[in-house]
């Protein structure tokens, strides 16, 4: 097992991809960006990874740079955030439909206007449906363990999909915090060299990205859908390998004191590691508090998040992003459509939280929860409640 | 080997990666000439071999022959008149197809 | 879990320390975060950084609110800032100052814990520029026993490089003359 070490996680995950042995990494390496790409870069230069880094000009560019390394063959990373992500979002859908394999790292930011740096979930949920398998890392530990679990599965000739793993920017990107790196035998015995699919190769000419006439276009989406619906079990079989090799377990959906909870909560990302404490802390005065995230956001986990949940009462969702004009914000829209036809179902109650790094206190995801407590007690169900909002 | 579907008849069980189309030079078997209802032809008096209408050519039939004079290639010309357009000195005209 | 804030301006290296902190606190085996209060970094604005220590995982990603430490690097700043906001009254406030004692209380009505250290001057010495950010890290280590000084020298070699033994001289002159006052 590698050294703990107390460390900026960004530079944890960067690490993590170069140990991945990656073979391309391009990127916009200035705002918005993480240390991610700086660190990647320094990797090269000092010649310790041999890698093709590719600076661009933005990040429509590296995207489409990160789609022709993968074309090639190349072990291909790439990171953004924010307003980079966005930039991205044509780009993103080629990638997965002409099915490149690759990892992106997205450190979670609020969109402009007005301008914001700080975290929340509205870039990741303007993307939603590109097609990528997409994971949440909640800490520092988790960026640096799911960076090569994105490859492998990426790369799973079952799968060959881009994934993107995603962690809140700033309270996550920009955190020291202990991290237990792997040992570089590791790395290679999790991941295997890449051995692509499809490749552009001069001796064995192909066409990529041709027309999708009427006839065929449909049938080319539907295979799209059902590799990223299939991936979860490899995904599945990827956290098994991972507990293997480093010990840490991995669910697609999470639970964490659930099992005979009476409320719990549904949160992405790192704020679930604040709403743990705050569990803990009624969990002491007697409430049966927990809470159940899906890990893996695409493919969405249905079955295993129906499981989880269907003998909890009161089911909390917490969403970190607005869908304007929507009657629901996004992870609500999921899990209640997930829900709907179950004959076994929690009331859900919704909540918006933490947007434009607007700080969640312990205390108040113990309202939140006492809230909840009220209407499994019988009082009336509420609307969305927005914690915190003037 | 069985016979080869028609692509746009594929199921979507049967579609390749990616989308990725591995047949080579498969765009040398569409006879786009058969689409043509007027053909070039050149002037050698005017001509002065400059190659502009190769290059212009969409379906990059035209070929320059052994004196350094620009012909299409009738199995693919369709036609255009892109060539004729394009021409320095006009020495391409398009006639009509009987 | 002890929290900690530290307060600065912009370039001083607040965010330095509190990073120090924490990877030595994880060299010691313990659990550790450090974070700067996110936002534009501008030179010679005051800013704060803040840092966590606990024997057990640390589950939350909040701010700190209610510190058991407050170091601030300039004393400048207590005109400005309220740095005992939220600090705990069995907690620590640590100054660097060249007032005493006396006159730091009057000045910020801290009636508790309290390290106060010239650090300035001891980085004048060494370190030959005004910057005194692992100058206050020997009077936070002397003050709080909260990390220990042989994995912090560490840190600052690991950090500094061909600089470090200036920043781990100060350090440990800071860790030997800092006056500390217990609390009323």
């Amino acid at each position: 097992m590698g050294k703990r070490k107390g460390i900026e996680s960004s530079i944890a995950l960067a690490d993590a991809a170069a140990m991945c042995r990656v073979d391309g990494i391009s990127a916009y390496p200035i705002t918005p960006q993480t240390h991610i790409v700086e660190h990647l870069s320094e990797w090269v230069n000092d010649g310790k990874l041999d890698a093709e880094f590719v600076p661009v000009d933005s990040e429509h560019s590296a995207m489409s740079a990160a789609c022709g390394l993968s074309s090639v063959g190349a072990r291909t990373f790439t990171a953004t955030s924010s307003q980079g992500l966005a930039l991205m979002h044509e780009i993103l859908f080629i990638a997965s439909s002409m099915r490149f394999p690759m990892v992106m790292a997205v450190a979670n930011r609020a969109l402009s206007a007005p301008i914001s740096i700080w975290n929340d979930h509205s870039d990741i949920m303007a993307e939603r449906d590109i097609g990528w398998i997409q994971l949440f890392a909640e800490n520092g530990q988790e960026c640096f363990d799911l960076t090569p679990l994105c490859f492998r599965v990426s790369e799973d000739k079952r799968v060959v999909l881009p994934s993107l793993l995603n962690f809140d920017g700033f309270i996550v990107s920009h955190m020291i915090e202990p991290i237990e790196y792997w040992d570089q035998e590791q790395f290679d015995a999790f991941l295997p060299p890449f051995e692509p699919q499809i490749r552009l190769d001069v001796k064995n000419p192909t066409t990529m990205g041709v027309v999708g006439v009427p006839e065929i276009y449909y049938e080319t989406k539907m295979v799209h859908h059902d590799a990223l619906r299939k991936a979860k079990a490899v995904v599945k079989e990827g956290f098994a390998e991972l507990e293997k090799t480093v010990g840490r377990k991995y669910e697609v959906v999470e639970k964490y004191k659930a099992d005979d909870a009476e409320v719990a909560l549904t949160i992405l990302g790192s704020l679930a590691e604040t709403a743990m404490t705050a569990v803990d802390n009624l969990r002491k005065k007697g409430h049966k508090v927990g809470l159940v995230r899906p890990r893996l956001w695409r493919p969405f986990p249905d079955e295993e998040f129906i499981e989880a949940v269907s003998n909890i009462p009161v089911l909390g969702v917490a969403d970190r992003a607005y869908t304007f004009g929507a009657a629901h914000h996004p992870v609500a829209s999921e899990v209640k459509s997930v829900l709907f036809n179950e004959e076994k179902r929690p009331k859900v109650l919704e909540f918006v939280l933490g947007i434009g790094g607007r700080d969640v206190k312990v205390e108040e995801f113990e309202e939140m929860f006492m809230k909840m407590i009220k209407v499994k007690d019988g009082a009336k169900p509420f609307g969305i409640e927005y914690v915190g909002v003037r | 080997m069985t016979k080869k579907k028609d692509p746009l008849k594929l199921t979507w069980k049967e579609i390749p990666l990616g989308f990725v189309h591995s047949d080579y030079m498969s765009s040398l078997k569409n006879h786009t000439g058969s689409w043509r209802s007027e053909r070039p032809l050149w002037d050698e008096e005017q001509c002065i071999k400059c190659g502009v209408c190769a290059m212009f050519c969409p379906e990059a039939c035209i070929k320059e022959d052994e004196n350094g004079y620009f012909h299409a290639d009738l199995d693919y010309c369709k036609g255009c008149g892109v060539c004729a357009q394009e021409c320095w000195t006009g020495c391409i005209t398009m006639k009509a197809e009987e | 879990m002890l929290e900690f804030r530290f307060h600065g301006r912009g370039g001083q290296g607040s965010v330095t320390s509190a990073e120090l902190l924490a990877v030595t606190a994880v060299a010691d085996g313990k659990f550790a975060q450090a974070f700067p209060s996110f936002g534009p970094e501008r030179r010679g604005a005051p800013l704060e950084a803040y840092a966590r220590v606990s024997d057990e995982k640390i589950r939350t990603r909040s701010k700190v609110y209610k510190p058991e430490v407050v170091l601030v690097l300039d004393y400048s700043l207590l005109a400005i800032t309220d740095v005992t906001k939220g600090l705990k009254k069995d907690g620590l406030l640590i100054i660097s100052t060249n007032q005493d004692v006396e006159q730091v209380r009057e000045e910020t009505g801290w009636q508790g814990r309290l390290a106060i250290v010239d650090g300035i001057k001891i980085a004048m010495k060494h370190i030959k520029r005004p910057i005194n950010n692992t100058v206050m890290l020997g009077a936070l280590i002397k003050a709080s026993k909260c990390v220990t000084m042989k994995n912090m020298e560490e840190a600052v070699q690991n950090r500094f490089g061909r600089i470090a033994k200036i920043n781990q001289n100060a350090m440990e002159e800071a860790f030997d003359v800092v006056t500390i006052s217990e609390g009323k």
